[in-house]
């Protein structure tokens, strides 16, 4: 602790403990626990507590009042608890007597303010922060303080409910591993005296008749389950196991969900990922006993398990594909079409019943949907999934919400009429087909697949963002089209892709603006990844979609020209930055497009269509399509004198973005002059001296960009091109120039950020640096600019800029100061008043 | 109460109500699908037309070749378009007593009821239904008047004729009721019947019913009909609409407590969501027009085409359009533009704050003043000097069949640069363009109809809850070419009855009550007796006098006096009589105080059996038996009057009298 901390500190702690003052800022009290909690890290906490007795008279004075304010009270017995959590300070406050004052039965335990729940919190968490030793543990556990917290787990306050079964977690864990003395197993288990205590309280309570109790001891056990994997908890769950299986069969709907959160928290425990034994078998039944809804979380967790028996596999399988095999017997006449399961593994009538239901059909069926697309979405799928199957699943559902499909059986009608028109289905659907577009397989359904997603595109009926998931799923799939054996023939794929762009053109035209919008981020998705198909580009010039999409950089919505505006920036790689652009007359007119965007970015009155221009002329630079070397300066040069003046700091932070690609390339070139697979254009001869790449960026205006961007208001900006300048530093300035430059110049905080930008708002940089005499700095001379990297400690300025904004105001000093300042205020007040 | 269902449109509904003596029809709709039938009156000469082949029976006869012409293998009446009339046989209309409209597209029928059948009544509807609604029936007048034509067919209805002919022609139905479009002066005569009302005006109809019209929400001015007596309440649903549109919203909260819900013009396309089909229209326009095509809106004068023109004026901006001129070429063109801006008390709320700004109401009085929509009564005239493409044409009639519409057709048909967007849904349009065919112009369907679908029908029925429900027969079964879409269907318990044409209903419920007013005077002469807490009973004698399905009690005549000879006794027959009446009694005996009352009297010997529905005193002694039940009380004893009487008053202790 600072000096000056621990001579507020007093005052601070009196002003506190005054019950005159108003109940502080809570935020404050929350920043002082934790600026204790980082002294506590720092220095024995007992030291802290003698060195500074205010902190104990503190205690004293809260509990002298007659009425503390509860956050004060809930304030102090934090702070008791997190000083109590070092032994001998837990010693040396128990001498005092406070500990039992604020936790035993005589204090607020006991008192009206007990009511406050955020006393109760506090209560916990001070009990939660001490609970590091065994004296706290046996001052809690024989002084009856157990009790309380048992009550607790029934608060009305969720957070003080849920702190307290975390507590008793905490305490079974510290009991069992601080005093257990031998191993402990199934048969002989002599467990200490506190865990004693607990664990029988929780076999009580799974015994008992009450739901309340029963769901409290089963999120006790869920949170020690998840949180502690040591191999006690084998034997402790060998003495429950009975009970919770017999919960399975219990009328308590919330006790059934609790039981497979325990069981999915316990079967990632490696204790017993192994087991043969009673585990698994109370897994089995609960995926047999437990309803689709109830069991759908708890099966898809076990599917993601690596180790874990194979007929627990599937039948957290069966569970997870039920719906989809019912739906799909519910769309085929009888005997057509087997279904996804074998009847006799499964009892599908509970299915059908939830899903025949206009009340549980539609949840079911996105829980399920839900659990599927969250497996699909795993890099690493621990089992193997029928994918052809689910996806013929997943399209008859979409068939069912458009009312295409004729269902051929009762069941189907049903659900037929349930479905129509979900859009909540619908779009869970789409999602789970878009992430299975990254399997293989699948490829006998992906006409239908086609079909079900063009009617959607169609359809006037479909809704903004089911259109937008059925977009994704579209750009998704075609971009899986060329590599798919049952879609070899390129007319195929050319009838596809021109029923895609025939929609797409009247999207592009609708007008609700954000269909337009992701209209035109579908077109840009599927450039991205169909570029390089020759049947793509013919099909996408021949349509009358580009058109349409450079209309739209002058739609009136931001959002759409910018979209509009990477659309036609992602147009560009197939219309001319091609090796043998299309024959297509002057339709396309790079300079044309390219002075479009220009003007987007230097006049367009919204930040979105000009951040999109930034980006994309930076994608432009990057993929080496601005053409000849002079070319691409010029180029970069007109960017960043209109970016520069930018209201918006995320387009200016676009330049800088543009200058790193743009050095990138340069320096790449100017290393690496051969190197065949330097991104930089191919246009940059290597003919270029290397010493003139310093004219380079001083011709590209680089330099006067950059050192305006240090002193940027905005802080991404400023670290962004100290990032840059460091860069070109260790390219430009060897190590043995860097020690001379800063040996001649002044002191190296007069090169700091303040110098700077005095410097530069006087314009008078040039006075501290050796150059030509001119007055001003002459950023376009390479001598200047290679001295100036030299000279700024571009470090200091780095971390300095590094620094948040309020740092300076975060400190404990500026905090103590900020509670006083508010304690002076009353005084003041006072003062009036008399 | 019974229902007699003279139309089997279940949009263009033409229903008679006979309810408590009263005879009322509901809506007069005029079925216009049978124009599809008739080839197109071209305005001007079309040479296409006038080359059609005439038609050939199978056998080679060609007696039909000038009245039948053949078009791209669809035979076509060449004659003046005729319309199928409501069932006229199925009762005397003369005898209708008032027709109730529910919205102008409901009564374009009138015409043919009120100037043919004799009727004398009286109609009701509302003032926006009455001028809009003239305005239709005038462009339908003009539109078939102004291309007279000589030919009028009719050896083609002839029954042994028709059962030769292709489909859809032998499957029409009573095509030997079809009749030629009316007149104006018809027209002039059948509205002059009209009487106007407003939405909640309760309307007195011979003092047995009162009608009353509410907001539908469906077009300017439309109406849901109360139909009700004191006890008995019939609800008329015909084409409402609970979207947000120009008209005032719909009135659901009225219609509550109905017995019977008659539920008819739902929406015709219930699987086109109105918004979707907006954003369709708008979508193919732009795109039509961005490539340098035209676009034909065929279209009614009034109704939807205000909406369309809203959603334009927000678009047209944005999708670069500002300069396409959009023309609405119609007769009543002008009038109608004119007439929705001056409805304000009619339109939503929304609409009807701008009248106090003062803006209009709609915004295409801005679209005409910044020349953007030109309005013209024809193709002739203003209109083609300032015709410019590519535009867009909002113009008549719907059913391609007559109107400056079938111009455009002949015009643009054969360009595929163009585009024809249906958006108005009563009829297909594929047989609506069969007589154009081959036809090059892109066709798009948005039909917008925002009329009630059928999810809307549920909500609405479980929150009016009416106790029976009756509908058209169509909206009891999936669509014909949808059979599997049972959810586009009424579902409500119990099930909906369903009507067809020409069929008479009786509708489910019983009359049970009747109100009767007291005169003042009797009501004075009761004596009410109070016989629980809150009950009390008084007889009544009095004269039912019965007037004008008015029903009054009237004090009766004086006691007559002592019969002075036999003569004078038969002429007071005739008055009724009044008889001194025995009191009524009311009240339990309970039976342990009865027995104890029983023993003070002296009686002894007293044995009391419980039964199924009393109990039984039997006075062993005497020989006498008393039997106490709820609601009779029998003493049995034999031959000792006495003994009875005072048994009797022992028992009328207990009981009150009045």
């Amino acid at each position: 602790m600072t000096r000056e901390c621990s001579l507020l500190l007093p005052r601070v702690c009196t002003a506190l403990a005054d019950p005159r003052q108003p109940c502080s800022d809570d935020t404050c009290l929350e920043k002082l626990l934790d600026w204790f909690r980082d002294l506590t890290e720092a220095e024995p906490t007992l030291k802290l507590v003698q060195d500074n007795p205010c902190l104990t008279e503190f205690f004293i004075s809260v509990l002298a009042l007659s009425e503390p304010s509860p956050s004060i009270l809930s304030f102090a017995l934090r702070l008791a608890g997190m000083l109590a959590a070092s032994e001998n300070c837990f010693q040396h406050l128990q001498q005092e007597n406070l500990l039992v004052r604020l936790f035993g039965e005589d204090g607020p335990l006991n008192s009206t303010l007990w009511e406050d729940a955020s006393v109760r919190s506090g209560w916990v968490e001070g009990v939660h922060s001490m609970m590091h030793h065994q004296p706290a543990l046996h001052f809690f556990c024989n002084g009856g303080g157990i009790d309380a917290i048992f009550t607790l787990q029934g608060d009305p306050s969720l957070f003080v409910a849920s702190a307290a079964s975390r507590l008793l977690v905490h305490m079974l864990t510290l009991s069992v591993e601080s005093e257990t003395t031998k191993p402990l197993d199934a048969k002989d288990c002599d467990w200490p005296a506190c865990a004693q205590l607990i664990i029988k309280r929780i076999e009580d309570s799974l015994q008992s008749s009450s739901d309340s109790h029963i769901i409290q001891s089963l999120k006790l056990l869920t949170n020690l389950f998840g949180s502690c994997q040591a191999t006690w908890t084998e034997v402790l769950w060998l003495g429950i196991a009975k009970q919770v299986e017999s919960l399975l069969t219990e009328d308590s709907v919330q006790a059934r969900h609790m039981v497979a959160d325990l069981l999915l928290n316990m079967s990632r425990s490696h204790v017993f990922c192994d087991t043969e034994g009673s585990f698994w078998a109370v897994v089995t039944s609960a995926l047999e006993h437990l309803t689709p809804v109830q069991a759908g979380p708890l099966a898809v967790g076990i599917l993601r398990l690596h180790k874990c028996p194979q007929d627990v596999r599937i039948q957290a399988l069966t569970v997870l594909l039920q719906p989809m095999d019912c739906i799909l017997r519910a769309a085929s006449q009888p005997m057509e079409y087997a279904g996804l399961l074998d009847e006799s593994v499964s009892d599908p009538s509970t299915v059908e019943s939830l899903l025949s239901s206009k009340s549980s059909c539609a949840s079911l069926l996105c829980q399920t949907l839900a659990h599927l697309e969250k497996l699909l979405s795993l890099t690493r799928l621990p089992v193997d999934l029928p994918y052809t199957s689910l996806l013929r699943s997943f399209v008859t559902i979409l068939q069912f919400c458009n009312g295409l499909l004729i269902p051929a059986s009762p069941l189907g009608s049903k659900i037929s009429q349930i479905l129509i028109g979900c859009f909540r289905v619908q779009r869970l659907a789409l999602d789970v087909l878009a992430a299975l577009s990254g399997k293989k397989g699948c490829d006998t359904v992906i006409g239908s697949l086609f079909d079900i997603l063009l009617a959607y595109l169609e359809s006037p009926n479909t809704n903004p963002t089911v259109l937008k998931k059925s977009f994704h799923a579209m750009s998704k799939w075609l971009a899986r089209l060329p590599e798919m054996s049952s879609f070899n023939s390129q007319w195929q794929i050319e009838k596809i892709l021109q029923d895609v762009f025939l929609v797409l053109q009247k999207r592009l035209c609708s007008p609700c603006w954000e269909v337009r919008d992701s209209s035109l981020e579908f077109l840009t998705a599927l450039i991205k990844c169909m570029k390089d198909q020759d049947v793509f580009r013919q099909s996408l010039l021949s349509s009358e979609v580009p058109k349409l999409t450079e209309n739209l950089l002058e739609d009136p919505e931001s959002y759409v020209r910018a979209s509009a505006v990477t659309a036609v920036g992602h147009l560009t790689f197939i219309t001319y930055f091609v090796p043998e652009p299309p024959v297509t007359g002057n339709q396309y007119n790079k300079e044309n497009t390219v002075e479009k965007l220009q003007d987007i970015l230097s006049t367009d009155p919204e930040g979105f269509p000009r951040r999109a221009v930034i980006s994309i002329f930076t994608k432009w630079l990057r993929q080496g399509c601005t053409g000849r070397v002079e070319d691409t300066v010029r180029f970069v040069s007109r960017v960043l004198q209109t970016v520069e003046c930018d209201l918006d700091w995320e387009v200016r932070l676009g330049g800088l973005e543009l200058v790193e690609v743009f050095c990138v390339q340069t320096l790449c070139q100017r290393d690496h002059p051969k190197h065949p697979y330097a991104p930089v254009s191919s246009a940059v001869t290597s003919s270029i001296h290397q010493n003139d790449f310093l004219q380079i960026f001083c011709q590209a205006k680089l330099f006067n960009f950059l050192f305006r961007s240090l002193c940027d208001c905005d802080r991404p900006v400023g670290q962004k091109a100290c990032d840059i300048l460091l860069a070109l530093r260790a390219s430009f300035c060897p190590s043995s120039m860097l020690k001379d430059c800063q040996g001649t110049g002044d002191s190296s905080a007069e090169h700091g950020l303040p110098w700077l930008q005095r410097t530069l708002r006087q314009g008078s940089l040039a006075q501290n640096f050796p150059t030509d005499g001119g007055n001003g700095v002459d950023f376009q001379d390479p001598e200047s600019m290679r001295l100036a990297l030299g000279t700024i400690d571009l470090i200091e300025l780095h971390d300095e800029l590094n620094k948040s904004s309020d740092h300076v105001e975060k400190s404990p000093q500026s905090l103590l100061e900020d509670i006083l300042a508010t304690v002076g205020t009353i005084d003041e007040n006072e003062a009036d008043c008399y | 109460c019974f229902q007699y269902c003279l139309s089997g449109h279940p949009t263009l509904p033409c229903n008679v109500l006979k309810f408590k003596s009263t005879t009322i029809m509901l809506d007069c709709g005029l079925d216009m699908t049978s124009t599809l039938n008739f080839l197109p009156l071209p305005l001007v000469q079309s040479p296409r037309l006038s080359k059609l082949p005439g038609w050939i029976l199978k056998d080679g006869s060609t007696f039909l070749d000038k009245e039948l012409k053949e078009c791209s293998g669809h035979v076509f009446v060449d004659s003046v378009p005729e319309f199928c009339l409501p069932e006229t046989e199925l009762l005397d209309l003369s005898t209708v007593d008032v027709i109730l409209i529910s919205n102008y597209h409901c009564m374009m029928a009138l015409p043919y009821i009120t100037e043919y059948t004799g009727f004398t009544g009286t109609v009701y509807a509302t003032e926006p239904t009455v001028q809009i609604g003239r305005l239709l029936m005038e462009e339908l007048v003009n539109s078939i008047e102004r291309v007279p034509k000589a030919q009028s067919a009719s050896m083609w209805k002839n029954k042994d004729v028709q059962r030769l002919l292709p489909a859809p022609l032998k499957d029409a139905v009573e095509v030997s009721m079809w009749r030629k479009c009316y007149t104006m002066p018809e027209v002039n005569a059948a509205l002059s019947k009209i009487q106007l009302v407003g939405y909640s005006q309760k309307i007195e109809l011979f003092g047995a019913v009162q009608v009353t019209p509410l907001s539908s929400g469906y077009a300017l001015g439309s109406s849901n009909w109360i139909i009700q007596s004191h006890y008995e309440k019939v609800s008329y649903v015909s084409g409402s609409s609970l979207l947000t549109t120009h008209p005032q919203p719909m009135d659901q909260a009225s219609l509550k407590n109905s017995d019977v819900l008659i539920l008819t013009g739902l929406t015709q396309i219930p699987t086109a969501n109105p918004d979707g089909m907006v954003g369709e229209f708008c979508s193919n326009l732009a795109m039509t027009v961005r490539n340098g095509g035209n676009v034909l809106v065929p279209c009614y004068p009034s109704g939807v085409i205000y909406d369309l023109l809203e959603c334009l004026y927000q678009y047209i901006d944005s999708a670069g359009l500002s300069n396409v001129p959009f023309y609405f070429i119609s007769p009543v063109a002008n009038s109608s533009l004119e007439f929705s801006q001056i409805f304000a008390e009619w339109l939503c709320h929304n609409k009807q704050t701008k009248v106090y700004l003062p803006e209009p109401p709609f915004p295409h009085a801005e679209l005409i003043q910044t020349n953007k929509l030109k309005h013209y009564p024809s193709i002739h005239g203003d209109f083609s000097n300032d015709f410019k493409q590519p535009c867009v044409v909002f113009t008549g009639h719907p059913s391609l069949r007559f109107g400056d519409v079938v111009h455009f057709m002949e015009l643009w048909g054969k360009s595929s640069l163009n585009t024809v967007i249906f958006t108005e849904p009563d009829f297909s349009y594929l047989d609506a363009l069969a007589p154009y065919q081959p036809l090059a112009m892109k066709c798009v369907y948005c039909p917008i109809d925002t009329r009630l679908n059928f999810i809307q029908v549920s909500k609405l029925l479980k929150e009016v809850q009416p106790l029976h429900v009756v509908c058209p027969e169509q909206y009891t079964q999936p669509p014909p070419t949808q059979s599997h879409r049972t959810d586009l269907m009424i579902d409500c318990q119990p099930p909906p009855m369903s009507y067809r044409r020409a069929e008479v209903l009786t509708l489910p419920y019983k009359r049970r009550y009747e109100k009767i007013e007291i005169m003042p005077e009797l009501a004075d002469s009761l004596v009410p007796l109070e016989i629980k807490p809150g009950i009390s009973l008084a007889t009544v004698s009095a004269v039912l006098h019965t007037k004008d399905n008015k029903h009054v009690l009237q004090l009766p005549p004086k006691p007559p006096q002592p019969p002075a000879s036999k003569k004078r006794k038969r002429v007071s027959d005739d008055v009724p009589e009044c008889k001194p009446l025995k009191p009524l009694l009311s009240g339990s005996i309970p039976v342990d105080q009865f027995v104890q009352t029983l023993e003070k009297h002296g009686f002894s010997d007293i044995k009391v059996e419980d039964t199924a529905k009393g109990h039984i005193v039997l006075l062993q002694e005497a020989e006498t038996l008393i039997q106490i039940e709820e609601d009779s009380t029998h003493i049995i004893c034999d031959n000792d009057e006495p003994l009875r009487v005072k048994l009797r008053d022992l028992v009328l202790k207990f009981l009150q009298k009045f």
